[in-house]
């Protein structure tokens, strides 16, 4: 009887409760912002000259890692990881660069949607070996990554290639007001009109279904397999636009994959995206991604040493993930 | 008005499933009539839920045929026999941890309204359906599922456990809804171990022992003798022998305990147990699911610390940090569930030596004479078959259960903690573990046993607690320990008083009248009419 | 099931599908050195006279490094890890001893990197035995701070030249009577010790024990962060070694030399028949897959094929055998 009480007293919530319990569901992602907004200041603190000039840089150099991480927390979410994303990425880029070198300004257009069309096949086909052969997906995204950087290569054994003038324009410089970087508004559309419909849908609801707890998900009705399947798909659409975006800011097409695998479950996890699936969302990752490009441009200021930089990422990240896990074992406890 | 034959609804036959050695289902049959609540029955590892999962499309079956109001179906997923009109409740609930219960809903495509009419039904109209699926309590968890499935009005609708862990007035209120499902062209399929359930809400029972169907048995009163006697088949005389060598074993006299517990709390699953046990003795544990029996054990086997009280080894206090400090206290653990117990990719000579190299001064080369013939004297005394010994997993049940019985009996056993040792194994396994049990008594050792079947205290424990509510509520000698005895003392009743599934029982009376009513109503009307 | 069927109809067991996956299963070894002879058999053909002494040794000095990377992904993909900072703790050794080779000596930078490595592995084996952090994260993490401590000590050391010591040099690229490469000096003992380790003491057997099963092993009275500690340390001690072979194999001191080797490393494990969620798989069967991966890149290069298409190939091979594996072994 007293197993019951728990729901009796949240019954009928009121507004300020309501709010009260948004917050508690989303405190790790307020907490980011909390963060990012100290970190501002500080840097402004420490930079007084850091302005316009200083958001616009930052959110081109975020770009490419920001979709980066939304793609791996879409498949992170799903319970799943995705080894091979900065190789799709590469794989894309290239791609894009190669096509639309020489070519129209309208034919870049019909480039970038092909090269959309790629990332959701590249995606698709991860997933269904995944699904299909079952081994774990940390190992066939693995062997996936020298796959797609291979075919990378063989495209465009040199970096190379150009990009139509638009794509670069698209990116770089402001919209309306100057405080507004075009990178970021990009940024905000792209995951505005892509996940959040999907988040609404019953496939959003299916992807953090499987994430959380599969056998469940499966009783549910879910078809985890498809479901699964469809995660990387998506996954694969923002590597595209990852990899597009890398054409976009750097103009060209560089065959060697950056360092976007790592750095993106990097981020998810300090966007407090578990995991082990189920329990985060894309915007922590993306608030993530800010703050580490943040923190390594706060130190080039205060003359530290780059290197100390990467150090520093390093520690954040096993930080983060070791006080999570601390209180994941404490309430196990508790 | 169309007239509705007596067709079956769902038919099964021949159904049969092997997990790698282990042999779920031999050849099942199930028959549901529209508008019956049918009991599906059988013991522990009788294969209940496997047929259920196969009905409901979750674990394909190796043969067999089911047909759905005479069409033949192979369903594959729950998503497809959802569709096909066939629901089930499971004992875990299938709400998703990390979605709130509105998204649980729109993920099954539950209507709303009916499920909350439903929900008000089982006496939860005050749930908030936004409140995340993780932070509501299990109980709860299974009347929402019970609710959500009720809500999308299946043709039929299997529960597995549905009262199992549900407090007594949720339990009076689920099986009024269930009993109130008679009578149409609707069909229950209920699973439970409760009896009297049974008789107050179900029209026929199929009886399953050992994967097999053994017979179908129209509810009445008095069937309960028939329904019980099928289930058992010959476990009755095969544990006779085990009794006899509990009677003939010598009591414990009054040296110093064993293990003495006292004032054992850990918060709010556990208040101040106290126990001892004596060299020599098997002490049993009784207990209705989720009393804190587990976190009993847990802290005995040093998996937890306890938030109070204190733990005497031969007299001496302990104090455990980590399960390798209960071993070296001499206090070792047999899990019920073997995929916690097992290195189910290793060998059963890894399996049974593992104990043996988990301390750091045993980390070097392995004497690997010595270890073999500690194995093999293990595997011998527990008459392991081991010809498929190169995995664990792919023993037999009632040979895994032995292999982690016998890891602890290779290095000599001071004091045995089981967990419901014998969930789901065969009878001849069973009686080989009780046997080992007496023997290891015989031979100065405690044991401690906690078990889910009654009927099998009498036969083994010297002695039998009954914990409720976390509390040692009754101590019972073993001459007194008969199931009726234990299972007032696990309700934590008097011995005059009656029992709360009686009081269920006639609050379910009521509305059982009422269905048979409606029933017969119907049968005017041309429908079918269950010969219960 | 149909190769189940098939077993019980067919007249010859040793040619239906489920001989083959029971060989698969319990005898894994046997079909991967079948697949590597066969290898070595398409070299030949495609180019007539290649396989040779030389050419043997020219494979094992290659296999030799990358196998022993490998080592430190059997031992921890065992316990159901995985360790990615094995690129950063080689490239940061070999570094160290060659930054300390016109100064104080490649002794005392043998000393130092060592040290410097066993210091890292301690702490990726805290974070992974008592803090319960994911392998895979951990050793991530941790592999960034060892790169920019390294890129640190670069910019702070004062050698501007800095060489490989010769010792190195020796080890990893010459062989005796140019055949017998000297590195197997330093692996043949290596993996003696991992094999034997394996097989014959009780800590292999908790490595088994944890990875198959982490509940089970503790209720046994295993304390899994002694077991999880200690590995991260061998492992980045391995590490270490495969750095100082690599930096004399290539004769090159960098602080990335090896990070291209992190993900073949693991592939090598798993096409071994290593489990990397646990409790299955052995050292032999990597050193075959260190082999075949090597064999094949031998053969694409010596093919003129270019770079991309070996790393096609090999990420084909990588799925392809793992899913043989999940096939034979995925059942019950």
């Amino acid at each position: 009887m007293s197993a019951l009480s728990g729901t009796v007293d949240t019954a009928r919530a009121r507004p300020a409760d309501a709010l009260a319990a948004w917050a508690r569901r989303n405190a790790w992602d307020l907490g980011l912002v909390g963060f990012l907004v100290g970190l501002l200041v500080f840097t402004k603190l420490i930079q007084p000259s850091y302005g316009v000039p200083g958001v616009q840089g930052l959110a081109i150099s975020v770009l490419p890692l920001a979709l980066a991480a939304v793609a791996q927390a879409i498949v992170v979410l799903s319970g799943g990881i995705d080894l091979s994303l900065g190789s799709m990425m590469a794989l894309v880029n290239v791609v894009a660069a190669t096509q639309m070198q020489g070519q129209s300004e309208e034919f870049g257009v019909a480039v970038v949607l092909g090269a959309l069309l790629l990332g959701l096949a590249l995606g698709a086909v991860n997933g269904s070996l995944i699904v299909l052969t079952r081994v774990p997906d940390i190992v066939v995204t693995l062997a996936m990554s020298f796959v797609w950087a291979g075919f990378a290569l063989l495209v465009l054994p040199t970096p190379g290639g150009g990009s139509a003038k638009w794509l670069p324009e698209l990116v770089t410089g402001s919209l309306g007001n100057e405080w507004i970087p075009k990178a970021a508004v990009v940024l905000i559309i792209v995951v505005a009109l892509i996940w959040i419909p999907v988040r609404r849908s019953w496939l959003g609801l299916s992807l953090y279904a499987i994430g959380s707890n599969r056998l469940a998900a499966f009783r549910s009705g879910v078809s985890v397999g498809r479901t699964r399947i469809l995660a990387y798909t998506l996954m694969g659409l923002f590597a595209a636009l990852g990899g597009l975006s890398l054409t976009a800011s750097t103009g060209i097409g560089i065959p060697v994959p950056g360092p976007y695998t790592l750095l993106s479950v990097a981020a998810v996890v300090l966007g407090g995206v578990s995991l082990a699936g189920g329990r985060g969302s894309v915007f922590g990752p993306i608030l993530g991604v800010i703050i580490l490009q943040l923190i390594r441009t706060d130190m080039t200021f205060l003359d530290v040493d780059t290197n100390l930089a990467t150090v520093l990422q390093g520690l954040i990240l096993i930080g983060v993930v070791m006080i999570g896990s601390l209180v994941q074992i404490r309430a196990s406890r508790a | 008005m169309t007239l509705i034959t007596t067709d079956l609804l769902l038919e099964a036959t021949g159904i049969s499933k092997t997990y790698g050695a282990v042999v779920a289902l031999r050849s099942a049959s199930l028959a549901v009539r529209p508008g019956e609540v049918h009991a599906l029955m059988g013991a522990n590892g009788a294969g209940k839920s496997t047929l259920l999962k196969i009905l409901t499309g979750a674990v394909r079956p190796d043969e067999g045929t089911i047909t759905v109001r005479g069409r033949q179906r192979t369903v594959h997923s729950p998503a497809e026999a959802r569709r096909g009109g066939i629901v089930s409740v499971y004992q875990e609930p299938a709400l998703i941890p990390d979605l709130d219960i509105r998204s649980n809903l729109r993920l099954t495509e539950t209507p709303v309204e009916p499920f909350r009419h439903w929900l008000g039904e089982l006496g939860m109209e005050d749930l908030d359906l936004s409140s995340m699926a993780r932070r509501v309590p299990l109980a709860s968890l299974r009347i929402i599922d019970l609710a959500r499935a009720l809500a999308i009005e299946p043709d039929v609708l299997m529960l597995d456990e549905i009262t199992a862990a549900l407090p007594a007035n949720l339990t009076e209120r689920v099986l009024e809804v269930v009993g109130r499902q008679r009578g149409g062209d609707r069909s229950v399929i209920f699973i439970s171990h409760r009896m009297i359930e049974i008789a107050a809400v179900c029209d026929r029972a199929t009886v399953l022992r050992e994967g097999k169907t053994v017979g179908v048995v129209d509810v009445t009163q008095g069937s309960e003798e028939r329904i019980v006697e099928l289930m058992l088949g010959q476990i009755v005389e095969d544990m006779a022998a085990i009794a006899e060598r509990t009677a003939g074993s010598p009591k414990a006299s009054g040296s110093t305990p064993r293990l003495t517990a006292r004032g054992l709390s850990s918060g709010t699953k556990l208040h101040d147990v106290s126990f001892d046990i004596q060299p020599g003795e098997v002490l049993g544990v009784v207990a209705l699911e989720g009393q804190g029996q587990d976190e009993l054990f847990d802290i005995l086997a040093g998996s937890e610390r306890p938030a109070g009280g204190e733990l005497l080894v031969d007299g001496s206090p302990v104090s455990f940090r980590h399960p390798a400090d209960a071993i070296r206290a001499g206090l070792v653990y047999v899990a019920a569930d073997r995929a916690e117990a097992l290195l189910m990719q290793r060998s059963v000579r890894e399996n049974i030596a593992l104990p043996l190299t988990t301390r750091i001064r045993h980390w070097g080369l392995i004497d690997l004479a010595a270890e073999g013939h500690t194995v093999q004297a293990a595997v011998a005394r527990l008459q392991i078959d081991a010809r498929a010994g190169g995995e664990v997993r792919r023993l037999s049940g009632g040979n895994q259960q032995k292999v982690t019985i016998a890891r602890w009996v290779a290095g000599g056993v001071h004091t045995m903690l089981c967990f419901d040792p014998t969930r789901g194994i065969d009878i001849r396994t069973k009686q080989q573990i009780y046997l080992l049990l007496r023997d290891l008594a015989e031979a100065g050792a405690a044991v401690l046993l906690y078990t889910s079947e009654l009927k099998e205290v009498q036969l083994v424990c010297d002695r039998a607690i009954v914990i409720f509510g976390g509390r040692v509520v009754a101590e019972i000698g073993v001459a007194d320990a008969d199931e009726p005895a234990l299972l007032r003392a696990a309700y934590n009743l008097r011995v005059d008083a009656p029992m709360p599934e009686d009081v269920a029982g006639e609050a379910v009376a009521g509305v059982v009248a009422a269905a048979q009513e409606s029933t017969d109503a119907g049968a005017e009307r041309g429908l079918p009419v269950s010969d219960g | 099931m149909s190769g189940l069927a098939s077993a019980s109809g067919a007249p010859n067991p040793w040619l239906t599908a489920a001989a083959w996956r029971g060989l698969f299963r319990d005898r894994p070894m046997i079909p991967l050195l079948g697949l590597l002879a066969v290898l070595v058999v398409i070299s030949d053909l495609v180019r007539p006279g290649i396989v040779s002494p030389e050419w043997v040794s020219v494979i094992l000095r290659a296999a030799v490094l990358l196998a022993i990377l490998a080592g430190c992904q059997t031992l921890t993909m065992l316990t159901g890890g995985i360790d990615l900072s094995v690129g950063a703790v080689a490239s940061m050794s070999g570094f160290v001893v060659a930054s300390f080779a016109a100064g104080a000596g490649t002794p005392t930078g043998i000393v130092v990197a060592l040290v410097a490595a066993a210091l890292a592995g301690f702490v990726t084996g805290i974070g992974v035995g008592v803090f319960r952090v994911h392998p895979l994260i951990m050793t991530l993490g941790m592999s960034f701070v060892i790169l920019g401590l390294a890129n640190v000590w670069q910019l702070q050391s004062v050698v501007t030249s800095t060489g490989v010591p010769p010792a190195f040099r020796w080890l990893g690229s010459q062989a005796f009577a140019d055949v017998v490469p000297f590195s197997l000096l330093v692996f043949l003992p290596v993996a003696g010790l991992i094999l034997v380790a394996l097989k014959l003491t009780g800590y292999g057997r908790l490595l088994y024990a944890i990875g198959d099963n982490p509940v089970a092993a503790r209720l046994s009275g295993a304390r899994s962060w002694q077991v999880l500690v200690v590995l991260y340390v061998v492992s980045a001690l391995l590490a270490a070694v495969a750095g100082f072979l690599y930096s004399g194999y290539t004769n090159v001191a960098s602080v990335t030399l090896v990070d291209s080797a992190v993900l073949p490393s693991v592939a090598a494990a798993v096409i071994g028949g290593t489990s990397i969620l646990g409790g299955r798989g052995g050292y032999g069967g990597t050193i075959v897959g260190t082999l075949i991966l090597t064999v094949i890149s031998s053969l694409l290069s010596s093919l003129g094929y270019p770079e991309a298409v070996r790393q096609i190939l090999f990420g084909t091979i990588i799925v392809a055998v793992a899913a043989a594996y999940t096939r034979v072994t995925g059942e019950a």
